[in-house]
């Protein structure tokens, strides 16, 4: 049982060894960082149960294959096919198949203080903001931000002045677009300079019956005395591959408000790693999760404290339906110096369909002693009580069952702050309740 | 409340890296030749006149364990062990073998007199009169058991209590029926290791539908210079049979780390109870970390049959790394698996320790209740798993594990597993982390009481869901010890 793990490599893994190795060899940073990250992936491969971060997602048996380099989409289809939140009202981008399409994006009339451009056209015109890529480091290998550190040509640079306030928000739509299975990898970047505010929305979908895959990675910088809301939705299509990492460096007096919603993909994995940096930051890591049929998603999250009096919040509601697999790991690091961190974590899973499957792992390490942290994590059915009292006043058991997931969902939901998200995110729940209805 | 001044107590009297159980018993005493090889496995079952099944048994775990790796994932840090630098058995020199506890050297029985472990029958028995209840003990010096009290009148009841040494030779149906059935042979690194290489232990057989008519115990005393201590201890409850046994350790204080890898198993078969308490108290180390025991123990439990129940109890005080994962399998439908730990870490001590609840049965509940209390620059983790297997429907577990924190410079770390593997489960798990309360610490000390005896008062209110779980004896021992551990830790 604890024999050498001899690294034979997995089609998939293969394929994607030699997919870096025609990568063009550029003798500069970002040039390095990729071969770096190449090498890396090419050393440890996929994750499997036996790397702890994984345990619970093991790419090496979900990924079979991987798929050849998304080419460029077709704007047409690429348009009909970006339909999430496009009721709210936000500056739309749209990145296809990993990039950007200029059609798609409003670029035009930007607000003071808002700059935004495609990461290839940072690239090209060798602009300073491009050397923050990479800057953020998990601290541990994390195969799918390798590979997209790797692979990711290009994405969307946002970058707000200091002060600036920004009402709209920005939405980046991830599109996939084409008929053939293919992997699209993006990579962007967010810098919010001190004492500015944003709201930065990012969706994700794709044709259905089409096992594509999906790397996307993001990079935030929140500056001092900022407030930064990120909003997520995910609803790539059942047989698709989704794989995210978020990954957020935080400066002092900040407020950071995330929110991901996980609805779709075959296999979906999203990481957040944030590092606090500057002191008396308030951070809130908020998600909801819905899944049916085979469907199996994993949240993971990593919150490291590094300076004192820090509070995070972390609330994670899942739905398990049919056969489906969720997976909640999170884990907050409490460094000697942060003395009068505050962090509370909540994970909640309802599982609704006998064969699903709830894996928890919520983890807590702490080396300063003036601190407040607990966790807490929950898994069962509907409570029984609350179904009979409901059906007891003629509410049919699918209508009462959506109720009261509806309520539970709308907990997690309910901590969005913008309007029309918040809407627009309820309204996607109660698709998915009629769609099961 | 007299218990929580005893504690008070203890701290004023007792120095920050006193260790009282430190003394070390001047000894003749035998040894097998350093280092692990086939003769030594060959050379302990021989000392031990084992049947030829039992030798084939252990050389089977010993080439296992040579192409095993030792686990890295627990978060404790230590040099490489040499396993070829250690004495795997050593034993008191005999003079004929004791025939009756008045056989035994003296300077045995006055080491354990010294540690408050009676085992001399007639002392025991005084102490009836005298209002302490009755405990049968089993005293296992380095790798031999050197006395187990109270044999006969246990045989009346039809329980079998004896070194498992004794029980292979005198049992071995019973022993080769149980054996290895819960933690096997390959189970892991140091379950193999202690397969291979295990002296003694303690064997206890409950039969169908008795209640053991007093507490069985044993008492683990590591003496020698560089030698592993390897345990081994099977208890099965047969159908209905109660049984509650209690387990304590020292050892002296030397500079160099000692290792102790033992195994438990229990057995419970349908309505069959078994209670197990452990108070550990392993030497710790220095205050600065300098020596210890390394303390790796497999212990798992086996809920076989319906509606049994099985209930671990611990006291972590001791050892410089412990390394302990008391589980309950619930196979039986109904049955229940019960962890209550309290775990303490101060100096330079490594604390993972933790349970496992695996239900496997229809309606099978589980409930742990960790404490965890970091002082000084030590580590203090709980690591537990609960699972319910897709058949096993209405299962429900309830976790609660809290750490408390004292001084800046340790950690506490939570790092459970939930995988519900059907929609029936109901799992609830919390963990809180945090230091005493100034608001506490204000409102006590403000009626009189210094800061040590505050915190005294507040880490026992802290504990007391656990305490309450021991049997009395160990109740009052085990309050004195936590206070003993944390001293030193405040101001």
């Amino acid at each position: 049982m604890n024999a050498d793990i001899r690294p034979i490599r997995t089609p998939a893994e293969q394929a994607l060894i030699a997919e870096l190795d025609q990568l063009p060899s550029v003798n500069d940073r970002l040039g390095d960082l990729r071969l770096a990250a190449a090498r890396s992936f090419e050393e440890n491969g996929l994750p499997h149960r036996r790397v702890e971060e994984w345990k619970y997602t093991d790419l090496r048996t979900l990924m079979r294959d991987a798929v050849p380099v998304a080419g460029t989409a077709a704007v047409a289809e690429a348009d009909a096919r970006a339909k999430l939140l496009r009721e709210v009202e936000a500056r739309r981008i749209v990145v296809a198949n990993g990039a950007v399409v200029p059609e798609l994006s409003d670029f035009s009339a930007l607000e003071e203080g808002l700059t935004l451009r495609s990461l290839a056209d940072v690239i090209a015109s060798g602009d300073d903001v491009a050397a923050r890529i990479g800057g953020i480091v998990p601290g541990r290998y994390d195969a799918a931000l390798a590979l997209n550190t790797a692979l990711a040509k290009d994405g969307v640079v946002l970058e707000v002045a200091p002060g600036a306030h920004i009402e709209r928000p920005i939405h980046v739509v991830h599109v996939f677009a084409g008929s053939a299975p293919a992997a699209s990898f993006a990579r962007s970047l967010v810098v919010v300079g001190e004492g500015a505010t944003l709201t930065y929305v990012e969706s994700f979908e794709g044709p259905a019956g089409i096992a594509y895959q999906v790397n996307s990675a993001t990079e935030f910088y929140v500056g001092d005395e900022t407030h930064l809301d990120v909003v997520r939705l995910q609803e790539e299509s059942a047989s698709a591959i989704h794989l995210s990492t978020l990954l957020f460096e935080v400066g002092r007096r900040t407020q950071l408000h995330t929110f991901t919603f996980a609805m779709g993909a075959a296999v979906a994995r999203t990481s957040l790693y944030a590092t606090l940096s500057g002191e008396d930051s308030h951070i809130a890591f908020n998600g909801a999760t819905l899944l049916k049929d085979r469907q199996h998603s994993d949240s993971t999250l990593f919150v490291d404290h590094k300076v004192p009096g820090c509070e995070s919040r972390e609330l994670f509601k899942t739905v398990l339906d049919d056969q489906s697999r969720g997976v909640f790991q999170g884990k907050i690091v409490v460094r000697q110096a942060a003395q009068k961190t505050d962090g509370r974590m909540m994970s909640r899973a309802l599982v609704l369909g006998d064969d699903a499957e709830m894996d928890n792992k919520p983890e807590l390490e702490i080396f300063a002693d003036d601190v407040q942290c607990g966790h807490g994590a929950t898994c069962g059915a509907i409570d029984d009580e609350l179904l009979f009292y409901l059906r007891a006043r003629g509410i049919p058991l699918k209508e009462a069952q959506s109720l009261l997931v509806q309520a539970f969902v709308g907990e997690a939901i309910e901590t969005v702050e913008h309007d029309g998200l918040r809407e627009a995110l309820i309204a996607c729940a109660e698709g998915w309740l009629k769609a099961r209805a | 409340m007299p218990a929580v001044q005893e504690t008070v107590e203890q701290v004023r009297s007792i120095d920050v890296d006193q260790y009282k159980y430190g003394f070390f018993t001047d000894i003749e005493s035998e040894k097998a030749a350093k280092g692990l090889t086939e003769e030594t496995v060959r050379f302990i079952s021989a000392k031990k006149d084992e049947p030829e099944w039992m030798l084939e048994w252990r050389l089977e775990a010993f080439r296992r364990w040579q192409t095993m790796r030792e686990p890295d994932w627990a978060r404790v840090n230590y040099p490489p062990i040499d396993y070829q630098e250690l004495y795997y058995y050593a034993a008191p020199k005999k003079k004929d073998g004791p025939k009756s506890i008045d056989d035994i050297d003296p300077e045995i029985l006055a080491t354990y007199e010294k540690l408050g472990i009676p085992l001399r029958e007639r002392d025991a028995l005084l102490g009836i009169e005298s209002g302490a209840s009755r405990v049968a003990v089993d005293a296992v010096f380095d790798s031999v058991s050197v006395a187990t009290t109270f044999k006969e009148e246990l045989a009346k009841a039809g329980v079998i209590f004896m070194p498992i040494s004794e029980a292979i030779r005198e049992y071995p149906e019973l022993v080769k029926k149980y054996l290895g059935s819960v933690v096997p042979v390959t189970d892991n690194f140091f379950a193999t290791l202690n397969s291979a290489v295990f002296s003694d232990g303690s064997f206890v057989y409950v039969p169908k539908g008795v209640r053991c008519p007093m507490e069985l115990s044993t008492y683990f005393r590591i003496n020698e210079r560089n030698t592993g201590q390897f345990e081994r201890t099977l208890i099965i409850a047969d159908e209905g049979a109660y049984v509650s046994y209690l387990e304590g350790c020292t050892a002296p204080m030397r500079d160099e780390n000692q290792l102790h890898a033992a195994v438990v198993e229990l057995v419970a078969l349908a309505d069959a109870e078994i209670k197990y308490s452990t108070v550990q108290n392993w030497y710790p180390g220095d205050s600065q970390g300098k020596g210890g025991i390394y303390n790796f123990v497999t212990k798992r439990g086996d809920c076989r049959g319906d509606r049994s129940k099985i209930s671990w109890t611990q006291v972590e005080t001791g050892s410089a790394i412990t390394w302990k994962y008391p589980s309950c399998i619930l196979r039986g439908d109904e049955s229940r698996g019960e962890f209550y730990s309290i775990a303490i870490s101060n100096g330079y001590q490594q604390v993972d320790s933790g349970t496992k609840m695996i239900h496997l049965g229809k309606n099978t509940t589980s409930r742990i209740i960790s404490k965890g209390i970091a002082a000084g620059h030590s580590d203090n983790t709980y690591r537990g798993l609960v699972s319910a297997h897709r058949k096993a429907t209405g299962a429900r577990n309830f976790t609660n594990c809290d750490s408390l924190l004292i001084g800046d410079k340790c950690g506490a770390h939570t790092v459970p597993y939930i995988e519900s593997k059907n929609s029936s489960a109901q799992f609830e798990h919390e963990a809180t982390t945090s230091k005493i309360s100034e608001d506490q610490l204000f409102y006590c000390q403000q009626r009189g009481l210094d800061p040590e005896e505050a915190t005294a008062l507040i880490v026992n209110g802290f504990v007391k869901d656990v305490l309450q779980q021991l049997p009395m004896e160990f109740a009052v021992e085990a309050q004195k010890l936590i206070s003993v551990s944390l001293e030193g830790s405040v101001g």
